[in-house]
């Protein structure tokens, strides 16, 4: 019997607002604790939320970017329940009438080996106040709590149950993670909380078209944890469903040292929120003006660029994607091709190739390049007009790398150290210009043929890889610096003379 | 809909608040007078009316993102029961 895993996510996204949600304290990371939590994080008595306009400006910009329905009004209900990291008694968070209903996420698959886009729906999206921290280190048999976190705006981003795979889960989750960055609402910080996922589990028979019962799995930090959790949590179900069982409805955690999942304490009533809406709060209006104004200021957006990439510069979806992956390396490859507009695959491959590895070395992300798209399109262009080789270039990259990793400009925060024509100048300086002379290659391929007559008999004998051969002692020879196709040519007309 | 005294005991059990067996029997009378206006009203209809989600027939005024409280901590905590470490300090609880 098949087995087919159902998952739906429920993303946190931490909005990257400067000041909470309902009050006016800071949201900086870091701070020492409850220094950051005013009277309203408190719940003194008689304190009331207004509502950060910055919140709600984040909240239109995600509905708008997956396509979604911007509601008003749009409501806030509190959510009830006890715990001591929430002084009011109740969340505030959103229930009907959410700001964003509806709307997808496209996420690109492998599947069979082929790469498939895959639209994945959104329920909704809603903004709702973070709670604080608890920290059960032992403070002489008590609990201590830093209420910093409390009241940090959240947007809570859930999908249709339409992924089926956890590598799907973690595609979905990826894209949305670079989706927010890229819209600039969530620093997409994973360490600091910024971008936190529930997933949804069940598993269902193949082909049946009822949905299984559900596990939801809490609070999972990093997109491996996301997997590993899923893949375990499905092996589970899947296990006590072969047995005979039945799958009880619950809320569990993971647990990455043992890499399970276990349910978490849970009381029978403890979903039972009684929401209603906060009579402390206003329906929020959300004008077509404040729509159209976020509107104007998103930026093209990840889809979008990767269509054009594959349309206007002929690169493969796969290329596309990478390029598109985040805002930094797509403005970098843009201001590459800006500069050889006649070669965006060759720009490709070394952005991604190359100049990644090179930043992934530092440590780095395109955003702090060190080597501007100016140099690296001169190095560039070098191969193109076949003074260098691709083999030297790779050299010479090298080179340019090690003069400017540990200066302190970067493309963006130009200075006088930025020397655009660097790769020419380690070109001309270490005589690294490709032998375009016939008349010395000419004499470098006699040479060769001179003092290699064995490989020169096996050819004339019909063996392929001699010639290989010898075009490599010729290259060897020329310290790389020929022209291959070059090289090929002057070889086989030698040969035949 | 009817109300039963099992009912009462719970939502007063979610919302932490004690109630005799005698409290109980009382807030089940009161809550279910409560809940036949509701039913009264519930014949209404209301299917051309907009629902109302606050009294008030105002929008939420907004906000501008800016950071206006001060660090006051120490004037928070001079009413906590207790602290430590810029913690406030309740009774352990375990998840």
């Amino acid at each position: 019997m098949q087995w087919e895993i159902v998952i739906g996510l429920e993303v946190h996204a931490q909005l990257s607002t400067q000041s909470k949600i309902f009050s006016g304290a800071s949201t900086a990371f870091g701070a020492a604790p409850n220094a950051e939590a005013c009277g309203v994080d408190l719940a003194l008595p008689g304190v009331l939320p207004v509502l950060n306009r910055g919140a709600v400006d984040r909240a239109i910009k995600l509905g708008l970017a997956v396509g979604g329905k911007i509601n008003s009004p749009s409501i806030f209900a509190r959510k009830n329940y006890f715990y001591p990291d929430l002084p009011k008694g109740y969340q505030i968070s959103q229930y009907e009438l959410p700001v964003v209903e509806g709307g997808s996420v496209r996420i690109q698959v492998r599947q069979d080996g082929e790469e498939r886009e895959k639209t994945i729906r959104l329920v909704r999206a809603h903004l709702e106040e973070d709670a604080g921290k608890s920290l059960h280190e032992d403070f002489h048999g008590m609990t201590g709590i830093d209420l910093n976190r409390a009241g940090t705006p959240l947007l809570e981003i859930v999908s249709e149950p339409d992924m089926r795979s956890s590598a799907e889960a973690v595609v979905y989750a990826k894209t949305l993670h670079s989706l927010v960055r890229w819209i600039g609402i969530c620093d997409g910080n994973m360490q600091e909380g910024s971008f936190r996922c529930d997933a949804n589990v069940s598993v269902r028979h193949q082909g049946a078209d009822r949905l299984g019962t559900r596990c939801e799995i809490k609070n999972l930090n990093s997109f491996r944890f996301l997997e590993k959790a899923i893949d375990y949590e499905a092996r589970r179900q899947i296990e006590i469903l072969e047995d005979g069982g039945t799958i009880q409805q619950q809320t569990r955690l993971y647990d990455p040292d043992k890499d399970e999942t276990r349910a978490m304490r849970s009381k029978e009533d403890a979903q039972d929120y009684r929401y209603f809406p906060d009579p402390d709060l206003l329906p929020l209006e959300i004008s077509e003006s404040w729509i159209a104004e976020v509107e104007s200021g998103l930026p093209e957006l990840p889809q979008q660029m990767r269509a054009r990439f594959e349309r206007d510069y002929g690169l493969s979806a796969y290329d596309a994607s990478a390029l598109t992956a985040d805002r930094d390396i797509s403005e970098y490859y843009e201001a590459v091709v800006e500069k050889l507009p006649s070669d965006p695959k060759l720009c490709a491959n070394w952005v991604m190739g190359d100049i990644s590895g090179y930043l992934n070395d530092e440590g780095k992300f395109f955003d702090n390049c060190p080597l501007s798209p100016t140099q690296l399109a001169q190095l560039l262009t070098r191969i193109k007009d076949g003074t260098i080789s691709g083999k030297i270039a790779k050299e010479v990259s090298r080179q340019m790398w090690t003069k400017v990793r540990d200066q302190s400009a970067t493309w963006k925060r130009r200075n006088s150290e930025l020397e655009e024509n660097l790769a020419d100048q380690i070109i001309e300086a270490q005589g690294l210009k490709q032998i375009s002379d016939s008349g010395a290659l000419e004499k470098l391929v006699g040479e060769v043929i001179a003092a290699n007559s064995k490989s020169v008999e096996e050819y004339k004998a019909g063996k392929e890889k001699a010639f290989n051969a010898l075009v490599g002692q010729v290259m060897k020879a020329a310290k790389g610096k020929a022209n291959p196709a070059q090289v090929n040519e002057i070889l086989k007309r030698t040969l035949a003379e | 809909m009817s109300l039963s005294l099992d009912d009462v005991k719970r939502v007063a059990n979610l919302a932490r608040i004690e109630v005799s067996e005698h409290e109980a029997h009382t807030a089940l009378a009161q809550l279910s007078g409560i809940f036949s206006l509701i039913q009264q009203m519930q014949a209404v209809d209301t299917s051309t009316i907009k629902p109302m989600s606050h009294a008030q027939d105002v929008m939420q005024r907004l906000r501008p993102d800016i950071v206006t409280e001060i660090d006051q901590r120490d004037l928070f905590q001079s009413v906590a029961p207790q602290v430590e470490a810029g913690l406030y300090l309740v009774p352990k609880v375990i998840e």
